[in-house]
């Protein structure tokens, strides 16, 4: 029956090189094939070019299952084996309730509230979380 | 008691695109019965989780929308069908963890915590169906009798 339809093509997420920085924008609905193909491919563009951030636009998603969930999740990982960190930016409120509801916190993905933030979040010297280094005095 | 107000579709999962299909589907019927923003993303987030079990673990599969009216609430259940092998045990299937694929093995759980009815018949060797339901707003409603 499906074959009555035009089917869509999966689609190709552009990669953008931004300085230090490896900027992708999600949108609308995506294949897993897709998913899959853009988490190949940010490997590869981050050890070909040394970037130090990958920032991944969100805000045009309109859902987030477990499946895409894991996919951020392996990219950021991956990411970090390669010397990457990254910024998951602009997640629609309505993907937060649920993505909490799902029971997938996914601890392991920084984020910010827009591109913005996120580029500066990825541009600080310093690491997103505070460094474990000597122990500071208390006040 | 409430009334079916007819099958609104039937959907074939057959490949990464019917899912597709599927939460376009879910996320415009939604819509138009009047479902908030925050309802429609959960219902179509758990569509996707069970659109996939369908198609990885059921071998594929359909689904079946239906448009539901109950003293002026509306409704949307959905129910996913496949002739996989079956869930042979349903309790450890529903728990949250538990994954039998590549997955985070939140897709059954999860699914389950983003809708208002859920229900799971499993025969090994037969096949599933999952049918889960939500309604716009949830009213106050009357147990149903049993």
């Amino acid at each position: 029956m499906s074959d009555a339809y035009s089917r869509p093509v999966p689609g190709h997420v552009p990669v953008l090189r931004l300085g230090d920085v490896l900027l992708v924008t999600l949108q609308g609905d995506l294949h897993d094939s897709t998913a899959q193909q853009l988490q190949q491919d940010l490997a590869e563009t981050i050890s070909r070019t040394g970037v130090h951030g990958v920032l991944i636009d969100i805000s045009g998603v309109e859902i987030v299952d477990s499946f895409l969930g894991r996919v951020l999740a392996e990219i950021a990982a991956q990411a970090k084996l390669l010397a990457a960190r990254t910024v998951v930016a602009g997640m629609r409120p309505a993907v937060a309730i649920t993505l909490a509801e799902l029971g997938l916190t996914l601890p392991g993905l920084t984020t910010a509230l827009s591109t913005e933030a996120g580029m500066e979040l990825l541009s600080q010297q310093t690491p997103a979380y505070r460094p474990r280094g000597p122990r500071q005095e208390s006040p | 008691m409430h009334t079916a107000a007819g099958v609104e579709a039937c959907l074939p999962i057959r490949s990464d695109m019917d899912l597709v299909w599927v939460r376009q589907h879910v996320r415009q019927a939604a819509a138009r019965l009047g479902f908030g923003l925050v309802e429609q993303t959960k219902l179509v987030t758990a569509a996707s989780e069970l659109a996939r079990n369908t198609l990885v673990h059921g071998g594929g599969g359909q689904m079946e929308a239906t448009h539901l009216s109950s003293g002026g609430a509306q409704g949307l259940r959905l129910a996913f069908t496949d002739e996989g092998p079956g869930i042979a045990d349903l309790d450890q299937a529903l728990s949250d963890g538990y994954t039998s694929g590549d997955g985070l093995g939140m897709g059954l759980s999860g699914a389950r915590r983003l809708v208002h009815d859920f229900d799971i018949e499993s025969t090994p060797g037969d096949g599933t169906t999952v049918r889960v339901t939500c309604w716009v707003a949830q009213p106050p409603r009357p147990r149903e009798e049993a």
